[in-house]
């Protein structure tokens, strides 16, 4: 659904303030030991009750996380972190499974209420959207299960995943990302704690959006998450991630895997809203955003397209990728990446073109504002049996004042001739032109760099689903506020 | 009261002083026109009204109703009901020209401590001025202005003044570029937005367009100053004989 002018008039309703989300919710709350070892990995594979196999995964990652070297490839510079000084789990007491709604702790409720996510069912948008709310490191609740499990749609945390489907989840977990992909990932394979887990089943078009809110609220923990996705054959999903996490002093570390998989003639859509905590002006505290989401187009003609608006994170780390395995599959990638202060983000795509005619498309956005940074890192590679593979990129680059920076570093590598890659970039500044129209008509200078920086993404942000649009717009004005003098 | 009282407006661009000393007085519901040859100062005195960066007063005052204009930002005076129709109306890619005309509507509202417009009562209400002005919404639903021709650019400004109903219009060279049907239908719609407060102020090079909108004063502006003023013979005199006499060397 497209940002009409209605979307445009709801946004203005809603207050328009600094990082609202920054609350933090008093509770009472289990935590592990901070540090990383054997045993805390143990300790985490126990509390979820999980299989040998999976502790096994756990441990060979963990394993090969000690032998590897925290990247510094990208254009982001951050404290070294003390992996250490770290809390691999913490989970609300008493929450452990809870059956229904009811048994959920009234606080974490409230919470998820101030969020503008609420967990009653009759509540949520009119039945279009079923949530599955991760506090911390546990999954607090999921929304309309019953309703979905009546389609045969599993839409449940992974932990549950891991106990109730446990071949399902043997069969995908790190099939997308394997354990020894990257640092971030291979970490995050040895610790995950929770996140959602999806099976759409043969020939179902899923028609509720399903959305997954991440809430980060304990103190010097690191959040884990692993999402896994699967549309069977001739199955539908869309899927929206939105998240937030309380103002803090220190850094906070978000390490998530996300894998998607679609079958023959599947179509998962992924939408992101990403919210971190930015950190203040001068770069203080703020989410390192270290996340690796890929997916896998296995069948024929199968589909997969992530759309993401990234506003928050003091750095983000993070390329969505799709490996076109499937011949005639596509891979779309739609970004708006807004930096503001002291906000470093180094984002992109990869778009692996395995079968024959995969076609995939590239639409960036970069928008830096105030001393920000913002890097676009693409990568484009045609393998020689992908006959006939296409793929259109474009990479636009928006520059608020003169102190912040765009860069856009496409790699491309086509092995079949036959191959079609294009790439276009441009680079643009707010024109005086442009604030002094909005303004002689009466917008005041905030106002017109909100609408014309939405504007600037409109094409990115017509991808998301009408409920995500509406928030994006207006994080979009929150996270441009004092960027015009 | 007037609308509008300059007095020895001095306005530099960069280092040069482009006004130098203008006097000009708008009564309420009065259209006066300016006219003046090329780089005479007349987009210059509608960009310092309207308060555009860039363009420093270094002497004299400007009134609009009862307050000091030069004291506001672009927006406010905007708000307070200043509104310059564009010579180069400009391109807003991604926002439809009905969201903007949106937003513009409701700063004006919050600007007024009212509640914003409903989106379908402010639907129906560009829809009936468009048919006023006997215009089509259509380019509403585009992008602002991108790809507009010359002509669809000024109606378009010419729209977004019947929404925003102001107390003061400049219109700078708004029948530059226009056909002959075109300028009429502009102009119709200037005339239409004609009421006993509303005032206007046209920049034009061309006395056709007086046939058409009538104004009640005519003033020559040259050299960053109004150098004559008059009633309607003034432009016919200026059509016959060009801009000789006021171009510095008379
Ligand atoms: N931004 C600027 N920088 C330097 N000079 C400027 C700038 N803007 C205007 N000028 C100069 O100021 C003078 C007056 O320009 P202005 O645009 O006001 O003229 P005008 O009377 O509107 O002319 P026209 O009839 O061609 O529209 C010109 O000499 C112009 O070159
Ligand atoms: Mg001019």
């Amino acid at each position: 659904m497209s940002i009409d002018a209605n979307t445009a008039d709801r946004v203005k309703e809603l207050e328009v303030d600094k990082y609202k989300y920054g609350f933090v919710t008093d509770i009472e709350m289990e935590t592990a030991p901070k540090g990383l070892n054997e045993d805390i990995i143990r300790f985490i594979s126990a509390k979820k009750e999980e299989p040998d196999w999976l502790l096994e995964w756990r441990l060979k990652a963990y394993r090969h996380w000690l032998t590897m070297d925290e990247p510094d490839w990208a254009k982001v510079g951050y404290d070294k972190i003390d992996y250490q000084d770290l809390h691999y789990y913490a989970a609300p007491k008493n929450i452990d499974r809870p059956k229904s709604l009811d048994e959920v702790d009234p606080e974490l409720l409230n919470t998820y209420e101030k969020l503008g996510i609420p967990l009653k069912e009759q509540e949520l948008l009119s039945g279009v959207v079923a949530v599955d709310a991760v506090f911390d490191s546990v999954s607090v609740a999921t929304t309309y299960k019953a309703k979905l499990t009546e389609m045969g749609v599993i839409f449940c945390s992974i932990s549950e995943a891991v106990r109730e489907y446990p071949e399902l989840v043997k069969k995908y977990i790190g099939s997308v990302v394997p354990y020894s992909d990257n640092y971030f990932a291979t970490l995050n394979s040895a610790v995950f704690t929770d996140g959602s887990f999806v099976y759409v089943p043969k020939g179902l078009r899923c028609p509720m959006e399903l959305s997954t809110y991440f809430r980060i609220n304990a103190e010097n923990t690191g959040q884990f998450e692993r999402t896994l996705i699967i549309a069977d054959d001739g199955a539908y999903v869309s899927y929206l991630e939105g998240c937030t996490a309380p103002q803090r002093d220190e850094n906070q570390l978000h390490a998530a895997v996300v894998e998607l998989v679609t079958l023959d003639n599947a179509e998962i859509k992924y939408s992101t809203v990403q919210n971190w905590y930015p950190g203040d002006e001068n770069g203080k505290g703020g989410i390192y955003n270290f996340v690796t989401k890929r997916g896998a187009c296995r069948g024929e003609n199968s589909k997969i397209s992530w759309t993401q608006v990234e506003t928050g994170s003091a750095v983000t780390w993070k390329y969505p990728s799709c490996i076109l395995q499937g011949d005639n599959s596509i891979g779309e990638f739609y970004s708006v990446a807004i930096t503001n202060n002291a906000q470093q983000a180094d984002t992109g795509t990869k778009m692996i073109h395995l079968g024959k005619n995969t076609r995939s498309t590239v639409i960036s956005k970069g928008i830096s504002a105030g001393r920000a940074d913002n890097t676009y890192r693409g990568l484009v590679k045609i393998l020689p049996r992908a006959e006939g593979a296409r793929n259109f990129t474009q990479c636009d680059s928006l520059l608020i004042g003169n102190k912040c920076g765009a860069h856009t570093v496409p790699y491309i590598e086509s092995r079949n001739p036959s191959a079609r890659v294009e790439h276009e970039a441009t680079t643009s500044k707010i024109s005086e032109d442009q604030m002094f129209y909005c303004m002689q008509r009466g917008l005041s200078s905030e106002a017109a760099v909100s609408l014309i920086v939405n504007g600037f993404c409109k094409e990115v942000m017509k991808e998301l689903p009408m409920e995500f649009a509406v928030e994006a717009q207006k994080l979009i004005g929150i996270s441009l506020e004092g960027s015009v003098g | 009261m007037s609308i509008l009282s300059i007095e020895n407006l001095h306005a530099n661009v960069g280092e040069t002083e482009i006004l130098r000393g203008i006097n000009l007085k708008i009564e309420p519901g009065e259209v006066h026109a300016v006219m003046g040859p090329n780089g005479s100062g007349k987009s210059t005195l509608s960009y310092v009204l309207a308060g555009r960066d860039g363009y420093c007063v270094t002497d004299g005052s400007v009134e609009f109703k009862d307050i000091d204009l030069l004291e506001l930002e672009a927006d406010e005076r905007a708000n307070e009901g200043v509104f310059l129709a564009f010579q180069y109306p400009v391109e807003v890619p991604g926002v439809t020209g009905m969201t903007f005309l949106r937003e513009a509507y409701n700063s004006r509202l919050r600007y007024e401590g009212k509640e914003e417009a409903d989106a379908m009562e402010f639907l129906k209400l560009v829809r009936s001025k468009a048919k006023d002005l006997n215009m089509s919404d259509d380019m509403l639903k585009r992008p602002v202005n991108v790809g507009f021709s010359g002509g669809e650019k000024k109606r378009n400004e010419i729209l977004q003044m019947a929404v925003l109903e102001p107390k003061l219009a400049i219109l700078d060279e708004t029948d530059s570029g226009l056909d002959i049907d075109a300028l009429k239908l502009v102009a119709d719609g200037v005339n239409a937005l004609r009421t006993n407060e509303r005032s206007m102020l046209i920049i034009t090079h061309y006395q056709r367009l007086l046939d058409y909108i009538k104004p009640d004063h005519v003033h020559v502006l040259a050299r960053g100053q109004i150098q004559r003023s008059g009633g309607k013979e003034l432009a016919l005199e200026l059509e016959a004989n060009g801009y000789a006499g006021f171009d510095g060397k008379g």
